[in-house]
Formats: structure tokens, C-alpha cells, sequence
């Protein structure tokens, strides 16, 4: 199981970072969205893989922590999907303006030289 | 008293001068140079006071502590070579300002000039009298500086500006060689304390770190002293007003290179690489110099090289090491500075009177300035060597040195012949610049009508004049003793014997300036007629001016080198700055891979599920697909994205993560929407066009490629390795044990996000309330590109289809064609309001929360304007997104602050369960009003920024029919 997520998360990774340095703004959306899966799915899996454990503890029980998996890398990444939409939506509309004032979707805002 | 504060008021009251001078009425020429003429005699008489404590070789401190522990202190040190500076300052720093009072015109802005002039006087006390090598450099940059406004005074004049810039850059450059220097000087021997330097003279000419800071000692000097190679600047540096160039151009601050070599000469002195390194420079100098004074048609321009061929001689004098060549060489600066600096008045005065100082127009000038012409003859006489004036007796004691053999090699022997030939070039030039302006033909166009100048303007002329004679004539009454003492003071127990009386009898230096006048004079007989008519710069030399390799070298620094740099790191291309940044988290994520060995030994394959390989085959291949297609099929590659993202929220909910799942699955939905809404503005791009079919393109993506490949490959180990291992003991445990006892929740994460961590919740939907804002911030006034979609093909069909009925609006067709969809979606809203409200409520206990219950809610809303068009929705539905932003941060913010009430910290929660017929056990804690604020808030922020977007479509819809409307007005008309 380690190793397919692992392979999945170089592959999503390796297309973001591919995407990135792309010219055109919206390669560049495209691939911070792959870039952001990975890192997720990464953060995430720092808390290790865990099947049929998620931390809901149960009421006024004692709590054996080693039967849940880890919570925080999992609040982390709730926060940073969130977060992820939010610079998304704004990159989304920078690209827009940039595209409206200058004329072209180039990620220098001109065209390079021929 | 006067002893004890003596030192720093010669400093500080010229500075004190100078900002008093700056406060004074602009136009005030005589309260100027009255303030200026004071400051300047203060500090003379204070100089001379001190002659006593200097005398037997006396030294006066005066040392104040600073940064000692840094080894810096403001020590001043006064012995006799210092005094004699001090008092060559002060004297000709009141020459001229005298000579200026009458120099500059009353048009000129002279408090300026007096403020900087005084203000350099100041600095150029402090480098004479610093006994701290780092204070010296202080000082040194500060005449630097200083210089640079003097020369640039007049500053609408473009020759001044690149003059200023020119010698500000050179001697800059040379100072900061020499800061670097002192602190090897200072490591070397321990302390920046020039009498402790001084005194570890052989430690530092025995050190390996000796021959660097004598190279970085020399190239402070030799800059600052124009000496060959760098001596261009100060042919430049003539720009300046004519005091400025008698000031700092011939007695001072060009003097200030060869008093540092002589003050350094114990130290440095003696050794080969000083006698090579100095010495070709001193005697090139020299020479050159010399050589190129005869060529040039500017007076100043004369007097400039001859300036430089006079420092050289003064640094060949000290590349000797010999104790004798010193004395020659101090005796030489002082020489100088009086015929050079009344030299420079003359050719001031002439420029003044002529109204030119070019030499081809200058001619017979002697009627009209008798007094002028013969100062003038009698200065250039000690310049150029002429018995019983000054010059010539520094400049036998040059020849009598320069015979001796100091250092067996082919610069030594050659010596004798360097020197006699560059004094006959002097008396050339010398002879030159008195018969072409005032012997001759009466010259007929001159600007203006000479007349003698006012006597207070030849004044200082003749009084520097009656030095050189004195000197000349009567050395060992006039000079004599104040050389002694500065001499002394530099040799200490080396003091040679030496004597300045005019005739030594009859030896070889007497016939060496004897063939050297005589072949000086038969040298301007044959080329007067040449020099008469001939252009700047001697022939065959003009590639030698510096001026143009500076240019060069300065063009290539300062512009293309610049922008290079500016091109490929500018913030300009964003390409290679992510190229930098992405190589650069490449490397740092390998580096503790390699260092810690954490390539995973075992590669297992154990408890593969293949339902979830199967998935995230797919998921690969849709990442993969979208970064192949993003560039031409982007809305392809859009439905791709949402594949690799379905695949990792179906990772979230197999591997426990309900909560990721179901954020992750409806921000998914929200972010589609909303890049779908802006696809429509993105430019048309056809793949054929623009394949990059240029080697260096394809180079460009392999590179890049080969970078993909690598981030991708780390990732993959990283991510295994740690995955693989064991998990260490984390702070979850505490929340997991403490959610229910203490939150009030059971699902962990969501107690975590609203309780545990709140605070941090609140500063992230702070942030989505911002970039919602700026969204829409962006959006208000900006009118985005032309669509470059055209109307597919369907509504095209669709819209002829209208057109051809009678009694159908166009667009009634596509509306009817959507109405069982949009008929679903406006039911399905208040199943979403109700999905929202229980996503909300069970957030606490079971996966949900303000997040997931937000989002959702908007895409309820969203859905409406899908199923009716904005107008239908704007018309039935008053939505206020950024009310509901507002309203949520105050409420989160103002649960966190109802613990206040209780005597509790920000965003301390209580937690209950409350009955609710119908409903049951809710539960019902402080937090969940908290998580009321995050989810209005998500609520607001989301919807803001899609209708935002949204409503662009209207406003370039508004705008088309406008324009389409003018159009036909236009035709109509």
C-alpha cells in the first residue's frame, strides 16, 4: 500500500512541478492544483496508513490513542485545502487580469522573444 | 589645554566651518569666504601652536575610547610629518580661499562650495592626523566623498558629472582596497593602532599575509595618488572650479596617497615587491605623465599630467627604501604643493581674465598680465627644475638617488636615463605652458580683454610664489628645521644625513639637470610648431587614455553585466525563478538523504489492495494526461484534474480520513465551477502554431523534464521512507485522549480546528475572508479580455432555429432545452440548505463540520445561478456575500471573546448536549458558535468570489451590446 501511494504521490508531484514551470498561467493553476494533491496526500501520510481508524473517539470512554490515527496531520491538511481553494480562486482571477490587461496568457505577461 | 584639545579641534572646527557655512544666505560671497578664511587660520595657527610638542621628534595623542574591544579607538596622533600636512592644509586651505572670493562668480552658489571646501579640509585634517588605521580609511572615503561634490559643483555641466563620477569610482574602488588591507594590516600585527603598526614594521614584512595587504595598501594609494595605470581621473577631476584643483588636485588630496606610502614606509618599505610594484609604477608614472603634460592644450590639462609625473616622482623616491630617497620624497611633497598650487591659480587667473584656457588661442598675454605672467615664469621654473627655486633642489636629491644602486635589476640601471628623461620632459612642458599663452602675437579673439586680476587674487599667488624662492634660495633657514622634524618623525633612528644647500659641487646629478633643461628646451623648439595646431593626447598614444578602457569596463559592469543579471534573476520571468526555487527544494529535500542513508532498504509490495491500485491507475494516468494536455485542451485537462483529485479523496476516506474526504470532495466541486467559469477568457490556442521547434525549446523542456522526473522520484522515496517507519509517539495522543474529556467533541479533528487549535482556525478563515475580498476587489472594475470561445455549435443551431420561427425569442430554444436539469437543481436547494444544516450539527461528534457544511451551502447557491442564469437568481434572491463574511468573522471572533467574561483566555470553550423534541441530543458546546463563524464565513467567501467571476459574463455581455449598439448608430448615420 506504501508503495502505490508513494508512486502515486511522485507522479502527482512530478506532473505539478512539470506544470509549473510551464509558460502559460493556466499550466501553472493546473499544476499547483497536482503540486497541492501530492502535498496533501503527503502530509497526510505522515500519520501513517491506517484502514478503519479514524479518530472519533468514543463518548466518555477511556481512550486508547493507539487505536485511532493520528488527528493532526489530518487538521492540518483540512486546513490546507481550504487554504488551497482560497489562493486558487486568486491566482484563478490574477490570471484573468493579467490576461485582460496585458493581452496574453504568458506567465511574464508578454510574449518572449522569437 | 591647547595641547590636549588641540587635535580634535583641528578637526572639527572645519566641519563645524562647513555647516555653518551651509546655513548662511546663498548669495553672501564675502561672509563666506570670511568664515572660511577664519576657519582655515584657526586651524593654521592651531597647527603652528603645536610645533613645539612636535619638535625632537615629539608626538601628541589624544585618544578616546570607542569600541575597544574592537580594537577601535578615535586616536589622534600628531608627530612631525603629520604636522607639516597640517599646516600645508591649513595655509594653502586659506590661500585659497582667498584666491576663490575672487575666483567664483557672484552667480555661483557659493555656500555650497564653501560648506564642501571647508568640510574636505576637515576630512583631509582627519586622514593626516587618524593614529587609528580603520579612522584613516574613515577619513580617507570622507575626502573621497567630499572630492566627489567639489568636482561636480557645477553640476549642469556634463564634463563635471562624469568627471565627479569618474574619480569618485576609481578612488571609492581604491578605498575600499585599502580598508581591506588595513584589516589585514590590523590581523597581522594585533592592533589597528598606528604606533603599534608602526612598530611591528619587520613582523608584517615577514608575515605570508604580507604581500596581499601591500597590494591592497597600494591600490588605495596609487588610485588616490593617480598613479599609472590609474591615473586617468584626475585629468577629468579638472572640471572642478580652478580653487578646487589648487586645492585638492596638487597640494592635498592627491598628496594624500604618497603621504600614506611614506607614513606606512618603516612599515612596508625594504622589501623586493615593494621596490617592483611602487617603483614601475612611480617611474611609468613618471614618465608618462610627463610625456603626455607636453601634448595637452588644456592648462589644467597640462598642469594635471604634470601633477601625475610629480606624484610619480615623489612614489620612485619612496620604491627606493632607501632613507635618503624619503627625505627627498617628503621634501618633494612639500615643494610641489607650493609651485603646483600657485600654478594652478595662474592658470585659474588667465582662464578668468582670457576667458579660455586653450593654448592654441592663448598668446602674449604678457602685456596685458605683467605681475601674472612673471609669478607665473617663476613657478614653472621651480617646476621644471630651474636652479635656486625649490624644485630643483628636490628634484638633485631625486637625481642623486636614482644614481645609486638600490636593488640590482634592469629597472634600477635604467633609472638614471627614466628620470633625466622625464625631467626634460617637464622643462618642455614647462617652457611650453609659459611662451604659448604669454609670449608670442598678440592672440586677437580671445573671449574676453585681460586686465591685471585684483590684487587680492594674486595674492595668495605671490606669497606661495616668494615659498619657492625662499626655499630655493635659502633652504636650510626656511625649510630646514620643519623637514628635520618631519623627517625624523617618519626615520626615526634612520634619519640619514643629508643637506640641502644649493651646490654640492660639481657631480653628476648638476649634469644630469643640465642635459635635461638644455634637451628640454631644444625638445619644445622642435615641436612647438606641432603643439601650436596639434589635437589633445600625444600620437600614438590616444588608445593609452584610460578614460575609455574605464568606460569600457564600467559600460560592461554597470550595464550589460547588469543586465544579465536582471534578465536571468530578474522578477521579470517567472520560468526561471520557479526553475531556481524548484532546483533548490530539490536539492534540500536530497541533501539529508544522502547524508542520512534513508533509502529504504526493503521494497514490499505487501497488503496491496487492488481496488485502490486500480484507482489510482487511474489517477496517475489522469495527472500525468492533464499536465500533457493542459497547454491545448484545458478544459480536458480541467475533468483529468478532477479525476487525480477524486482518487486522493477516495485515498482519504480507505486510509481514515472522513473529514479530508468530504472537505476535499466538495472544494473539488467549487474549484472545477469556478476554473470553468474563467476558461472562457483564456486565449484560443491552437496546437499546430506554436510546437516549440527550436533546439534550444526542446533543450528547455528536457531540462525541465528531467527535473519533474527527479521532484516526482524524491517524493516517492521520501514519502515511502517515512510511511515505512515507524511512527514516533506524537502529539495526537493528547488530543485524541483530551477530545471528548475537554472539547466536548468526539471527532478529533474537528475538536482539533474549533477548540484545540481555534485560535489557528481563525487566522485561516481571516485569510479566505481576504482573498475573497481581494477577488472580488479585482474583479469590480476590471473588464476581462474578449471572450475567444465562440458559442457552441449546438446554441448556434439552436439560436437559428429561433430566428427562423416566428413568435421565438432568441435564446428560447436553449432555455427550454435546459429546463428538466434546471427544474432538478432549483429543487434540489433546499435539500442542500438541510445538507448543510446536518453536515454543521454532527460536526462536533461525526465527519462534517463548518468547512465541509459551508462549502456545501455554496454550492447550493451555485447551483441556482447554474439552473436560472445570475438575473433569474439576482432577482428572487438577495444574497449579501460579504455581509455573511463580516457577520461570520465577528461571530467566531466574539465566542472567542466571551470567554473573557468568564475570566478565561481567548477561545476557551464550554461544552453540553441539549434535548431537542424530534431532533434528539445535540450537541452543544461554545465551540460550535465558534464553528458557526467558520461556516458563514466559507459560506460568504465562497460564493463571493464564483458569483464575482460570474458576473463577468453579464458585464462583457452589457458591454458587447453597447458596443454593437454604437456600431450601428455609426452605420446608421
Amino acid at each position: 500500500m506504501e508503495l502505490l501511494l508513494s508512486l502515486s504521490m511522485g507522479a502527482l508531484a512530478g506532473s505539478g512541478v512539470w506544470l509549473l514551470l510551464r509558460p502559460r498561467t493556466y499550466q501553472v493553476i493546473m499544476g499547483l492544483a497536482l503540486l497541492s494533491y501530492a502535498v496533501n496526500i503527503f502530509i497526510f501520510s505522515t500519520g501513517r496508513l491506517r484502514v478503519n481508524a479514524p479518530p472519533i473517539v468514543e463518548k466518555g470512554m477511556e481512550v486508547d490513542p493507539a487505536a485511532f490515527t493520528d488527528p493532526v496531520p489530518q487538521a492540518l491538511v483540512l486546513t490546507a485545502i481550504v487554504i488551497s481553494f482560497a489562493t486558487t480562486a486568486l491566482f484563478l482571477v490574477v490570471l484573468l487580469a493579467s490576461r485582460g490587461l496585458t493581452g496574453t496568457d504568458h506567465v511574464d505577461g508578454r510574449e518572449p522573444e522569437k | 589645554m591647547i595641547t590636549n584639545n588641540a587635535l580634535p579641534a583641528l578637526i572639527f572646527l572645519p566641519f563645524l566651518g562647513s555647516m555653518l557655512a551651509a546655513l548662511l544666505p546663498a548669495n553672501a560671497r564675502n561672509a563666506e569666504a570670511w568664515l572660511s578664511g577664519v576657519t582655515a587660520l584657526l586651524t593654521f595657527g592651531l597647527a603652528a601652536l603645536l610645533y613645539p610638542s612636535v619638535e625632537n621628534g615629539g608626538i601628541v595623542r589624544r585618544e578616546v575610547a570607542w569600541l575597544p574591544e574592537l580594537g577601535l579607538n578615535l586616536v589622534l596622533r600628531m608627530d612631525g610629518f603629520a604636522w607639516l600636512f597640517t599646516i600645508l592644509i591649513g595655509g594653502i586651505g586659506l590661500l585659497v580661499v582667498i584666491y576663490a572670493r575672487y575666483y567664483m562668480s557672484p552667480q555661483d552658489p557659493v555656500r555650497r562650495f564653501y560648506s564642501f571646501l571647508l568640510a574636505f579640509m576637515g576630512a583631509m585634517q582627519g586622514v593626516v592626523l587618524s593614529g587609528n588605521l580603520i579612522l584613516l580609511a574613515i577619513f580617507w572615503e570622507l575626502t573621497s566623498i567630499v572630492s566627489f561634490l567639489l568636482i561636480g559643483y557645477w553640476y549642469h555641466n556634463a564634463a563635471a558629472r562624469d568627471g565627479a563620477r569618474m574619480a569618485l569610482t576609481i578612488t571609492g574602488i581604491g578605498g575600499l582596497c585599502l580598508l581591506l588591507g588595513f584589516i589585514l594590516i590590523g590581523h597581522i600585527a594585533g592592533s589597528y593602532d598606528l604606533d603599534e603598526v608602526l612598530a611591528s614594521g619587520a613582523a608584517i614584512r615577514a608575515h605570508p599575509l604580507y604581500l596581499p595587504a601591500l597590494l591592497l595598501i597600494l591600490a588605495g594609494a596609487l588610485t588616490k595618488s593617480a598613479q599609472f595605470p590609474f591615473h586617468f581621473w584626475l585629468p577629468n577631476a579638472m572640471a572642478a572650479p580652478t580653487p578646487v584643483s589648487a586645492y585638492l588636485h596638487s597640494a592635498t588630496m592627491v598628496k594624500a596617497g604618497v603621504f600614506l606610502l611614506a607614513r606606512l614606509w618603516p612599515v612596508l618599505a625594504g622589501t623586493d615587491a615593494w621596490f617592483f610594484i611602487v617603483g614601475i609604477a612611480g617611474i611609468s608614472t613618471l614618465v608618462i605623465g610627463a610625456y603626455f603634460a607636453i601634448f595637452q592644450q588644456d592648462l589644467k590639462g597640462l598642469l594635471a599630467y604634470s601633477t601625475i609625473s610629480h606624484l610619480g616622482l615623489i612614489t620612485t623616491l619612496l620604491s627606493f627604501g632607501s632613507p635618503l630617497a624619503a627625505v627627498a620624497a617628503i621634501f618633494h611633497m612639500v615643494n610641489h604643493a607650493t609651485f603646483k598650487a600657485s600654478l594652478f591659480m595662474a592658470a585659474g587667473i588667465i582662464d578668468h581674465e582670457a576667458g579660455t584656457r586653450d593654448m592654441r588661442k592663448l598668446s602674449g598675454l604678457f602685456s596685458a598680465l605683467p605681475i601674472t605672467a612673471t609669478l607665473a615664469m617663476v613657478a614653472s621654473a621651480a617646476m621644471a627644475g630651474v636652479p635656486l627655486l625649490n624644485g630643483f633642489l628636490s628634484k638633485e636629491m631625486f637625481f642623486a638617488e636614482a644614481i645609486e644602486e638600490h636593488r640590482e635589476s634592469l629597472l634600477d640601471s635604467a633609472m638614471p636615463y627614466l628620470a633625466t628623461l622625464a625631467s626634460a620632459f617637464a622643462v618642455t612642458y614647462s617652457v611650453r605652458f609659459i611662451h604659448s599663452v604669454f609670449f608670442g602675437p598678440k592672440a586677437a579673439d580671445l573671449p574676453n580683454e585681460a586686465h591685471e586680476p585684483p590684487h587680492w587674487m594674486r595674492l595668495p599667488i605671490e606669497l606661495l610664489v616668494l615659498a619657492c624662492l625662499l626655499v630655493g634660495i635659502i633652504p636650510g633657514i626656511t625649510i630646514g628645521p620643519y623637514l628635520n622634524t618631519a623627517v625624523t618623525s617618519v626615520l626615526g633612528d634612520r634619519t640619514p644625513e643629508y643637506s640641502l644647500s644649493i651646490w654640492h659641487g660639481f657631480n653628476l646629478p648638476l649634469v644630469m639637470s643640465a642635459i635635461a633643461l638644455v634637451g628640454g628646451v631644444i625638445l619644445y623648439l622642435l615641436l612647438h610648431r606641432y603643439l601650436a595646431h596639434c589635437k589633445e593626447d600625444p600620437p600614438g598614444l590616444r588608445v593609452l587614455v584610460g578614460q575609455r578602457i574605464f568606460e569600457r569596463v564600467l559600460v560592461t559592469v554597470s550595464w550589460r553585466w547588469a543586465r544579465w543579471v536582471e534578465v536571468n534573476l530578474g522578477t521579470r520571468r517567472l520560468q526561471p525563478q520557479l526553475r531556481v526555487l524548484v532546483t533548490v527544494a530539490l536539492m534540500a529535500g536530497a541533501w539529508p538523504l544522502f547524508e542520512a542513508g534513508l533509502m529504504p532498504d526493503l521494497i514490499s509490495v505487501a497488503n496491496l489492495d487492488p481496488v485502490l491500485a486500480i484507482i489510482w491507475i487511474v489517477g496517475i494516468g489522469c495527472a500525468i494526461t492533464a499536465a500533457y494536455q493542459a497547454k491545448y485542451h484545458r478544459f480536458a485537462a480541467l475533468i483529468l484534474i478532477g479525476g487525480a483529485g477524486l482518487s486522493t479523496c477516495i485515498t482519504f476516506v480507505w486510509f481514515s480520513a472522513p473529514d479530508l474526504a468530504l472537505t476535499q470532495l466538495v472544494v473539488e466541486v467549487v474549484t472545477t465551477v469556478l476554473i470553468l467559469l474563467g476558461l472562457r477568457w483564456l486565449p484560443k490556442r491552437i496546437e499546430e502554431i506554436d510546437t516549440p521547434t527550436t533546439l534550444a525549446a526542446r533543450l528547455r523542456r528536457q531540462r525541465d523534464f528531467l527535473l519533474a522526473l527527479a521532484c516526482g522520484l524524491g517524493v516517492t522515496v521520501v514519502s515511502y521512507a517515512i510511511m515505512t517507519s515507524a511512527p514516533p509517539t506524537t502529539v495526537g495522543d493528547f488530543y485524541l485522549e483530551r477530545a471528548y474529556s475537554e472539547g466536548g467533541g468526539t471527532n478529533a479533528v474537528n475538536v482539533i480546528l474549533v477548540d484545540f487549535r481555534g485560535f489557528d482556525t481563525f487566522g485561516e478563515i481571516t485569510v479566505l475572508g481576504i482573498v475573497a475580498l481581494s477577488v472580488f476587489a479585482l474583479l469590480r472594475r476590471f473588464r476581462p479580455a474578449p471572450d475567444s470561445i465562440e458559442l457552441p455549435e449546438q446554441q448556434r443551431i439552436q439560436n437559428a432555429y429561433d430566428d427562423a420561427q416566428q413568435g421565438r425569442k432568441l435564446g428560447e430554444t436553449a432555455h427550454d432545452y435546459l429546463l428538466v436539469p434546471s427544474v432538478l437543481m432549483q429543487w434540489m436547494f433546499p435539500v442542500i440548505i438541510a445538507l448543510a444544516a446536518y453536515l454543521f450539527l454532527r460536526g462536533h461528534d461525526l465527519p462534517g463540520g463548518g468547512f465541509t457544511a459551508g462549502v456545501a451551502m455554496a454550492i447550493g447557491f451555485l447551483l441556482q445561478y447554474l439552473a436560472g442564469g445570475t438575473r433569474w437568481v439576482e432577482e428572487r434572491l438577495r444574497i449579501l456575500p460579504v455581509r455573511w463574511i463580516g457577520f461570520g468573522l465577528f461571530m467566531a471572533a466574539f465566542t472567542g471573546m466571551g470567554a473573557w467574561l468568564f475570566g478565561l483566555p481567548f477561545l476557551t470553550s464550554a461544552s453540553g448536549y441539549l434535548e431537542i423534541p424530534l431532533i434528539g441530543e445535540v450537541p452543544l458546546a461554545s465551540a460550535l458558535l465558534f464553528d458557526l463563524g467558520v461556516f458563514l464565513l466559507v459560506v460568504g467567501a465562497t460564493v463571493l468570489m464564483l458569483i464575482a467571476i460570474a458576473h463577468q459574463s453579464i458585464r462583457s455581455h452589457r458591454v458587447r451590446a453597447t458596443e454593437a449598439a454604437a456600431t450601428r448608430t455609426e452605420e446608421a448615420a
